[in-house]
């Protein structure tokens, strides 16, 4: 997983409230095996019309916003479905951060995961951040993990984020590879378990 | 004396393996359900070269892509038939036990496992699918999780996570006729929002919650992940014995009674503290439908649609907008003036025979004005409906009777709603372009999607009610 410390880039706004995973990847592309770019989807029915053409006004369709590597978005993004794909979509459409004030909570460990950052600010700093986006749309945020700061324009803000997943995006860190140091744990758990809840192995049934 | 602890705090401590200072706990999981959309993981595992650990713990359902119509044998679209068959030949290597087409107990994971007493009060289940929150419905501890987690728990058969604030939601008092654990999770969403359970395991309490069925429960467990939450779950009780006395996979005999002390041990205690606490009074719950593009755009029957014009606040204005357009409804119009084009009865949400049996009440000797299809929740429940002749009655009402799996709801089988249409629907999200790009969904109960069948139009069930065996 690639390490996420410091990163100045162009910023999309995307004013949606709710925006669920069916939105980011419809559940139709779902098949696609992880070699394909999910980036072309990302969005999919939000940034093409029924005839697959681009949406002038969709905000990732503007000139400014297309190489976009950071987004910004409203409150509760990224609920519902589990679909990993949201965050392979985000990532491979070159997306490193999302900046809102919340986040659905199985789409937070995902992007976790695979190295997406998502920095939460207060709503009313959200809905500035986008307003400052609107106004000047080139203009560049830089987001710092290890000050945990937001830097647009003249402004700066401060983001919150789970201090371990902030560890373990600075670090890139693998689940795996923490899991397997706890080896001898787990299997004693397991031994332990089994006397201590006999009943939780399924019944042999065929 | 201990301090005194809530349900999510026993089932969490009951599978906490380390808690490293940083607050992360590595927890031990009882029971990892597997499907078609899987396959990312599986791929994970080929590439390390490693194996399930273990497989006797997991279980493998085909319900995401499986069609409802025509041949499960020979499916004829070939994309889908390479999914289905991905899933056959992952748990196959594997040694991991599949519900697969060929088997009779086939359906959708989240009725399959309770259905065979897999799910079982106390155990920590974790699948690939947001909807996984439904085995709380046992009291369970259980929970969604993505693609890279899914290899991790396959791998090693834990999982790392952080524990939730703790929400409890209580429902006292007696539901009116015709009210069922739809409404109520309906009314807690429009009530605490999308995200009002966000980063939180809820526990449902309260007199109406008691008094649910074990169906009426999964319901309502299986709806928290649409108020956000991590988590969602019930006490098991006298009722929820009662259910997997039996069960394939459930203990039995000798072993089931043991069973029954330890799961009694099970609840909050008296004095036990929450992070935040919520309370709905059941009297006042009326037949709810949703009206928009998320479930928190949930509504009384008898209600009328917002109009944007008439709010004060600009953003929310437009959020209001935004749904109202998408969904092709007037600002300020009678929910039930709201015509519908077709109704689907199936799901993880409501699929089960009770709900099947609720749908038949109201459509018995009448006819649905608009096409529709009703999918049992799994092979077994269609068999019972079937023997219960409830089938003919979808049938006679002009309904189509399909076989059992996700269909409509996700509608990566084909099972599509087309462009701008409207469907009344028993599932569980009403997001743009759910149940197909352009679709429009309303969500509800399943009496009240057959009293949108019946009537043509969004409609209150209860007067359909009148002098009829419910």
């Amino acid at each position: 997983m690639d390490k996420f410390t410091r990163l100045t880039a162009t910023a999309c706004p995307l004013d949606v409230t709710n925006l669920n995973t069916d939105q980011l990847v419809p559940a139709r592309y779902l098949k696609w095996p992880r070699s394909a770019d999910m980036g072309k989807v990302l969005l999919h029915d939000l940034r093409f019309d029924a005839d697959g053409k681009e949406r002038s006004d969709f905000p990732l369709n503007r000139p400014a916003w297309r190489d976009a590597k950071i987004m910004v978005g409203a409150r509760n993004f990224g609920c519902g479905s589990s679909r990993e794909a949201a965050v392979y979509a985000l990532y491979d459409f070159g997306i490193r951060c999302v900046i809102a004030p919340s986040f659905g909570d199985i789409f937070s460990g995902n992007a976790v995961q695979n190295g997406l950052l998502l920095a939460a600010v207060t709503e009313a700093e959200a809905a500035e951040i986008m307003a400052t986006l609107s106004a000047t749309p080139d203009l560049p945020l830089t987001v710092d993990l290890e000050q945990q700061t937001i830097l647009c324009g003249n402004r700066s803000y401060t983001f919150s984020i789970d201090p371990v997943r902030r560890m373990r995006l600075l670090n890139g860190w693998d689940d795996l590879a923490l899991t397997d140091s706890f080896r001898g744990q787990i299997l004693a758990f397991k031994t332990s378990d089994k006397a201590r809840r006999p009943w939780v192995t399924p019944r042999s049934a065929t | 004396m201990s301090e005194p602890q809530t349900l999510i705090d026993k089932l969490w401590a009951a599978h906490e393996i380390v808690r490293r200072e940083d607050g992360e706990a590595l927890l031990w999981v009882d029971r990892h359900y597997v499907h078609e959309g899987s396959f990312h993981a599986f791929t994970r595992l080929a590439e390390r070269g490693v194996g399930v650990a273990e497989p006797g713990l997991t279980f493998g359902v085909a319900d995401h892509y499986v069609p409802t119509r025509g041949s499960r044998q020979e499916i004829a679209n070939p994309e889908i038939a390479r999914m289905v068959r991905q899933v056959e030949e992952n748990t196959a290597k594997h040694g991991v036990k599949l519900f697969g087409l060929d088997d009779p107990r086939q359906g959708i994971v989240h009725v399959v496992g309770p259905e065979q007493g897999l799910t079982l009060p106390g155990l920590l289940i974790v699948c690939g699918d947001s909807h996984t929150s439904t085995h709380g419905a046992l009291g369970a501890y259980a929970f969604g999780i993505g693609a890279s987690e899914v290899a991790h728990v396959l791998m090693t058969q834990t999982i790392w996570q952080r524990k939730p604030r703790r929400m409890r939601i209580t429902v006292d008092g007696r539901l009116a006729p015709g009210i069922v654990a739809k409404d109520i999770a309906l009314g807690i969403i429009a009530k605490i929002g999308a995200d009002g359970a966000t980063s939180h395991g809820i526990e449902f309490a309260g007199s109406a919650i008691r008094g649910l069925t074990v169906e009426g429960r999964l319901t309502l467990c299986n709806m928290s992940i649409e108020a956000g939450a991590r988590c969602g779950m019930i006490a098991p009780d006298a009722t929820t014995f009662a259910y997997l006395k039996g069960r394939p996979y459930a203990p039995d005999g000798a072993d089931f009674d043991r069973a029954v002390e330890a799961w009694s041990e099970l609840t909050t205690d008296d004095d036990a503290s929450f992070d935040r606490e919520v309370d709905l009074t059941a009297p006042e719950i009326a037949p709810i439908v949703t009206w928009g593009t998320s479930p928190e755009h949930a509504l009384p029957i008898d209600a009328s649609v917002p109009d944007p014009a008439r709010e004060g606040d600009e953003a929310r204005a437009r959020y209001l907008r935004e749904a109202l357009d998408y969904m092709g409804i007037a600002p300020g119009k009678k929910l039930t003036d709201i015509a519908v084009d077709r109704v689907f009865i199936g799901s993880c949400t409501n699929s089960r025979i009770e709900d099947l049996r609720a749908a038949a009440a109201v459509l018995a000797g009448r006819t649905s004005k608009v096409p529709g299809l009703v999918s049992a929740g799994s092979s077994l429940v269609k068999r019972q409906a079937e023997e219960e002749g409830l089938d003919r009655i979808f049938r006679d009402a002009g309904l189509e009777w399909g076989e059992s799996g996700c269909s409509m709801c996700v509608g990566i089988n084909g099972d599509l709603v087309a462009p701008g249409e409207r469907c009344a629907s028993t599932t569980n999200r009403n997001f743009r372009g759910r149940q197909g790009p352009g679709a429009r969904t309303h969500l509800m109960s399943p009496a009240m999607v057959a009293a949108a069948a019946v009537t043509g139009h969004l409609a209150d069930v209860r007067p359909l009610l009148a002098g009829r065996k419910v």
